[in-house]
């Protein structure tokens, strides 16, 4: 399966300010009532972004200025709660191709990579920092650099940490494991006649 | 140097290195349902793959079946497809469904301990996080996203890093009307919601040596609130005493090998741990959540936080809590009105939840403006429940009693709250919105904590509502 080598995401970001935001926020649950992901970019944060008369809320993402932003920015524990695979999905399908945060939830980080979207962890000043400079001039352009671990901005260069297995994953082109799994199924069924239980 | 439970069942299990550095790892048990398998499923269809072992794939439905009936189609035509969907999977790849006709329907994670399925030092994986339960048999057990479900359907393994361990040791002895909810909620509240990211926690000490199965499950369940993808207790006569003879635990000269196997898998007393947490059972008080996440507990005796008395970094998170939640900032927690009362979910809807709060619920009633449920776990708890008559002692104080699923617990059925309703909930998540309604509140609590705010309609201290005595010390 040949997948693209995703060394940057290059685009403009918005800032989804919070700590803990959770995946039942990312994604309210009512939605994940389907059997394809198709369409699930539009409830992406869908009960902070509306009020009960339909009517839109202040949320970030509503703000026009930022509308075609490919980058998501946060704070931490970003995609903390369920496992569903469903939140980044979501994420992926509005649009956002890169994930600028303070840390993540293990399992949603593990599915955003599988997904091909690189999760760049960032100290909470530098973080502050791109927001302002963000809110300061919506179209600036941000770089992602998956090889360099690193965010560009202005004249700006921030550090990121990026798990070593997904960064190597995600310049490889081997992000998505499927092939190098199936490859093996000898060794596979020897370690399953190993376990007494299988 | 001894292993942890943790690097021997790793061990066991891992196939090789892949090319970016994790480990390819046999996960020797898959569960799946309805909601996070469609798509896999639809993924290993693009891919013209079969299932490499259906024999080891177990599957249940649970999320979005509706509590209060059973006739299909179901009113939301989504769940009946859903539905529809996993019969249909399971029918084609010759994956074993306890469907709703079977008796053995249930809550994921309830059903598979029940049966048997769940052993020590076994690999288990499903489609939602609170897979994590299983471990409290002794077994790496965590929750996975679709494509990996897709990736278990086509191989039985998947790419995964080692996680860390942390042992985390509760001593001394619980105090009445404290339990093993209150355990996890306080074990959440002083190490965080991401406390425990990267890490698996292997729970130990006296408190947990003397826990029965269901409440090792009620504390591994919510190890990922905690931020830790896996929580595990290591297996003892506690843990064989409870598998011997479900249905698919091993027999006859098999579970004698069985179990001398399982023993080995326990962590070595000269083991070591990237980290060690000593916590003192009876520092352990009855314990609610105020705010947003399961992080934000206090005790029953404490008053909700201000801003101004929290952290500089944690002043935005409470004061978004404060203004979601509706309580009063500096207040008692205790006196909070309610409006439903949840009792159920795979934190705390097994057979022992059920009959502890029985034995308090006799002649005792739900408040008239409380709407209560009671769920149990699955079919099989629903059984026996009735058998013994605790059923009916739930629906005489005024609970609605209910057929078996996640129910009010996240908002995929036809349970669930209206408006900015509050619900005492024995579930294991209180995000914004839920329990299905954009301003709904949750605050979680132990089973019996959640029976005392349906008798007062008010967060209430259990202990006082049901006359439960600190026993005087000699």
């Amino acid at each position: 399966m040949a997948l693209a080598k995703i060394t940057e995401v290059r685009g403009r970001a918005v800032h989804v300010p919070g700590d803990d935001i959770d995946t039942d926020r990312i994604i309210p649950a009512r939605y994940m009532k389907c059997i394809t992901f198709d369409g699930l970019g539009e409830f992406l944060f869908y009960d902070v972004r509306k009020n009960d008369d339909g009517s839109p809320t202040k949320h970030p993402l509503n703000d026009p200025r930022h509308a075609g932003a490919t980058i998501l920015i946060s704070g931490a524990n970003f995609g903390c709660g369920s496992s569903r695979e469903h939140a980044p999905q979501a994420i992926y399908r509005y649009g956002f191709r890169g994930l600028i945060a303070d840390s993540y939830a293990e399992i949603f980080f593990g599915n955003c990579t599988t997904l091909g979207i690189p999760c760049f962890s960032v100290e909470r000043a530098d973080r502050e920092m791109l927001a302002a400079a963000i809110e300061a001039d919506p179209d600036l352009e941000v770089i992602m650099d998956v090889e360099k671990f690193e965010v560009r901005f202005g004249d700006r260069t921030i550090k990121a940490a990026v798990r070593e297995s997904a960064r190597r994953g995600l310049v490889t082109g081997q992000w998505d494991p499927i092939a190098e799994l199936l490859e093996d199924a000898p060794l596979t069924a020897k370690v399953a006649s190993s376990l007494a239980y299988v | 140097m001894g292993k942890t439970l943790f690097q021997k069942v790793w061990d066991a299990h891992a196939v090789r290195e892949l090319s970016n550095g994790q480990t390819q790892l046999f996960i020797g048990t898959h569960l799946i349902h309805e909601v996070t398998s469609p798509q896999a499923f639809g993924m290993l269809r693009d891919l013209n793959l079969k299932v490499a072992y259906p024999h080891r794939t177990f599957a249940t439905v649970d999320h979005i079946v509706p509590t209060d009936e059973f006739a299909e189609p179901y009113r939301d035509p989504l769940a009946q497809a859903m539905m529809d969907e996993l019969r249909k999977n399971c029918a084609e790849f010759g994956i074993t469904f306890f469907d709703r006709s079977t008796g053995k329907q249930g809550i994921v994670h309830i059903v598979g301990p029940e049966l048997g399925i769940t052993q020590p030092g076994t690999t288990i994986a499903c489609g939602d996080s609170h897979t994590s339960t299983h471990g409290a048999f002794g077994a790496i057990a965590f929750g996975i996203g679709t494509t990996q479900i897709r990736d278990l359907l086509a191989t039985q393994t998947m790419a995964m890093g080692p996680l860390k361990v942390r042992r985390i040791q509760v001593d001394g002895k619980l105090l009445p009307g404290v339990y093993s909810k209150d355990v996890i909620l306080h074990i959440i509240r002083k190490l965080g919601v991401n406390g425990g990211t990267g890490f698996a926690y292997e729970y130990a000490g006296e408190v947990f040596d003397g826990f029965t199965m269901e409440e090792r499950m009620t504390v591994c369940n919510m190890s990922i609130e905690g931020g830790a993808r896996a929580g595990y207790v290591n297996p003892d006569e506690t843990t064989f005493t409870y598998l011997k003879g479900r249905s698919y635990a091993p027999k006859g000269a098999d579970w004698d090998k069985a179990v001398e196997r399982w023993r080995g898998f326990a962590s070595d007393a000269d083991a070591s741990y990237d980290d060690i947490v000593m916590i003192r059972g009876e520092d352990i008080a009855p314990t609610v959540t105020w705010g947003i996440n399961p992080g934000q507990g206090i005790s029953i005796d404490e008053n909700v936080p201000t801003v101004e008395s929290a952290r500089g970094t944690e002043k935005a998170s409470i004061a978004e809590a404060l203004e979601y939640m509706k309580l009063e900032p500096g207040a008692p927690i205790k006196g909070t009105p309610i409006n439903v009362a949840f009792m159920g979910s795979c934190t705390n809807g097994r057979y022992s939840d059920f009959v502890e709060v029985a034995k308090y619920l006799k002649g005792r009633k739900v408040a008239s403006n409380v709407k209560a449920i009671a769920v149990p776990g699955s079919q099989g708890v629903g059984a026996i429940l009735k058998q013994k008559g605790i059923d009916q002692v739930f629906r005489d104080a005024g609970f609605e009693w209910r057929e078996a699923g996640c129910s009010m617990c996240l908002a995929m059925n036809p349970d669930k709250l209206i408006g900015d309703q509050l619900c005492a909930s024995s579930s294991n998540r209180n995000f914004k919105g839920r329990q299905g309604s954009p301003t709904g509140r949750t605050i979680l609590m132990s089973p019996l904590m959640v029976a005392a705010a349906a008798i007062e309609g008010r967060v209430s201290d259990a202990r006082e509502v049901f006359g439960i005595r600190e026993l005087a010390t000699a």
